[in-house]
């Protein structure tokens, strides 16, 4: 029995190990000479941390400004995104009326849709509107993306919550958008958080519509900065390596601020998908 | 109260930004897509009607497209076969309780809050033939000249993206499982033990039936998440060399914004969603059964 337990738990440590082991390659070889890479240290600690490689990729390349556009991005679309769901996950979870089925339907189905099915009308449509290459042409498509699966978390909460909170809140007549800001929000605050972190890894993470909808250098988002400058600097292993570290830190970071959260939004994402 | 709720001003304005949002900018332009998909169209010339033609042609004419829905049925099968079990082992071993459970949870999902372009640079250089983690390892083993080129090489460059995308999403799964195992009353396994069921005899009666749900839940997930794949096959391969290692979706997105194909990519994009929502009918017709019995326990 006890060897068996053993067993056990050499195995989940070695799948731990093949879990974590590329990420500990990345962040040692954004530390190390092109030399240590290529063949003196492959696997080992760097000898001399070398920040220079991270002091080379903020400096030369134009790593903060694709590192605040998609702080940008990223940040207006929980808020944005954020908020609508909200409202409207009110209204379909609590307010009378005949369509709210129909119109739940409609979002439910928008969590099946995979992006790339709509990408082309949506260049067109964006393009016919002028907002193709600057931050609504990506922000637009972002916020309309994450809406759905917001909603869903949203709904869910709602229904979940007694009624009489809000009535007894509300009795004495103060407006419903009043209401809501002051009484509504703050209750649905845990849901409101965890549709966050999932709207906010989604996309600080997008590739594809950042690489077709964004042409200048101005608006580009960190993934794409990122493989370009993979493609530019393709030989400087340690450069690439570090923006690659700066731009996995901050989801790292909220990773292991919010693990819970985090583990929670994905599971309520695919729960309820 | 009553009144407030039931105000149609009211209603509205909570609705409409996001309903309004939403519909142009995802669902008309799904529609829009499954119109061009009839046409032959440029996108600058005149759009002529052509029925099935562009869906005709994805299977008849293009050994590239059927090559790539191949591909993407490899990745369907990886994942159902390797992922999805590894993923369920480590969810019932960890949910029945062991030493470390919330840092093995930790570390298992950590790669999937991670970019998937960063998993495919770090996974193109894991695989680089001169200087790549794998080759170092194999040349360490005693081939002191192994020099292969795994993603350059039509042979291997598409199975050397399926393993990063299995590898990625092992931890997701596997926490969903988790979940729903976790939500499985104590009581039950309490039960068993007194009547002096083996480990098996409770996974066979207990956790696989009641898991059910979760289980088809994870099962559509890694199918049509594996049928769009797109962004790691993009970034590590580009759909290289020599189309190989494409799948629809990396097809799709040249078609549409290198050759410019916007009847025929618009095909292959509408032909993805038809994909998925036939495996996600005939997935769910599959569990009914077993969901059945689940909610009958």
């Amino acid at each position: 029995m006890k060897i068996r337990k053993h067993i056990k738990f050499l195995v989940l440590s070695l799948i731990a190990v093949t879990q974590i082991f590329p990420l500990y390659w990345l962040i040692t070889f954004s530390l190390k000479t092109n030399g240590e890479i290529f063949g003196e240290n492959i696997l080992g600690l760097p000898r001399t941390w070398r920040w220079e490689n991270y002091q080379a990729a903020l400096t030369q390349t134009s790593l903060i400004k694709y590192f605040l556009n998609s702080v940008f991005y990223s940040l207006v679309t929980v808020v944005v995104a954020g908020l609508l769901s909200a409202m409207a996950a009110y209204a379909i979870a609590r307010m009378k009326w005949k369509l709210k089925s129909v119109v739940f339907g409609v979002f439910a189905l928008g969590i099946m849709i995979p992006a790339q099915a709509a990408l082309l009308p949506m260049f067109q449509l964006l393009d016919k509107t002028g907002l193709k290459g600057g931050y609504l042409g990506l922000l637009i498509p972002y916020i309309s993306g994450a809406i759905p699966m917001s909603i869903l978390i949203l709904t869910g909460f709602y229904r979940s919550i007694p009624m009489e909170l809000e009535e007894a809140a509300c009795i004495d007549g103060c407006g419903i958008f009043r209401c809501f800001a002051t009484i509504i929000l703050p209750i649905i605050k845990p849901a409101l958080a965890t549709a966050s972190v999932f709207t906010f890894l989604g996309t600080w993470n997008e590739l594809m519509l950042a690489n077709t909808f964004v042409d200048s250098e101005r608006y580009r988002t960190l993934p794409v900065g990122i493989m370009s400058f993979a493609g530019q600097y393709s030989t400087d292993w340690g450069l690439i390596g570090a923006g690659m570290v700066i731009a996995t830190l901050p989801t790292i970071a909220i990773y292991f601020m919010l693990s819970n959260q985090i583990q929670d939004s994905l599971v309520a994402g695919a729960v309820k998908g | 109260m009553n009144n407030m709720l039931g105000k149609k001003g009211n209603v509205a304005c909570f609705v409409l930004p996001a309903l309004i949002l939403f519909v142009s900018f995802s669902i008309i332009p799904l529609i829009v897509s499954g119109i061009y998909s009839f046409f032959q169209y440029d996108g600058i010339g005149k759009m002529t009607f052509i029925g099935l033609g562009n869906y005709i042609r994805m299977f008849a004419e293009d050994r590239y497209f059927v090559k790539s829905v191949t591909n993407s049925l490899l990745l369907v099968g990886a994942s159902l076969l390797i992922q999805l079990p590894i993923s369920l082992t480590l969810a019932m071993v960890l949910a029945r309780g062991v030493k470390g459970e919330q840092f093995f949870r930790t570390v298992y999902f950590l790669p999937v809050v991670i970019s998937s372009m960063v998993i495919g640079q770090l996974w193109m250089k894991m695989f680089n033939s001169d200087y790549g983690l794998l080759n170092n390892v194999i040349r360490g083993l005693g081939y002191s000249d192994f020099n292969y080129s795994w993603l350059s090489n039509p042979k291997t460059a598409f199975l050397s993206t399926v393993v990063p995308a299995v590898w990625q999403y092992i931890g997701y799964h596997m926490l969903i499982f988790y979940a729903g195992i976790k939500s499985i009353p104590q009581d039950y396994y309490e039960a068993a033990q007194i009547d002096g069921a083996s480990k098996w005899q409770v996974n066979l009666k207990i956790t696989f039936p009641l898991l059910a749900p979760v289980i088809k839940t994870c099962v559509i997930f890694s199918i049509t998440g594996s049928l769009r794949a797109f962004d790691l096959i993009y970034v590590m391969t580009g759909g290289g060399p020599n189309h190989a290692s494409e799948v629809p979706a990396t097809l799709m997105y040249n078609n549409l914004f290198r050759k410019g194909l916007y009847g025929y990519g618009s095909a292959q994009a509408f032909f993805i969603v038809v994909e998925c929502l036939i495996f996600t009918f005939i997935v769910s017709r599959l569990f009914k059964k077993a969901e059945e019995n689940a909610s009958a326990i």
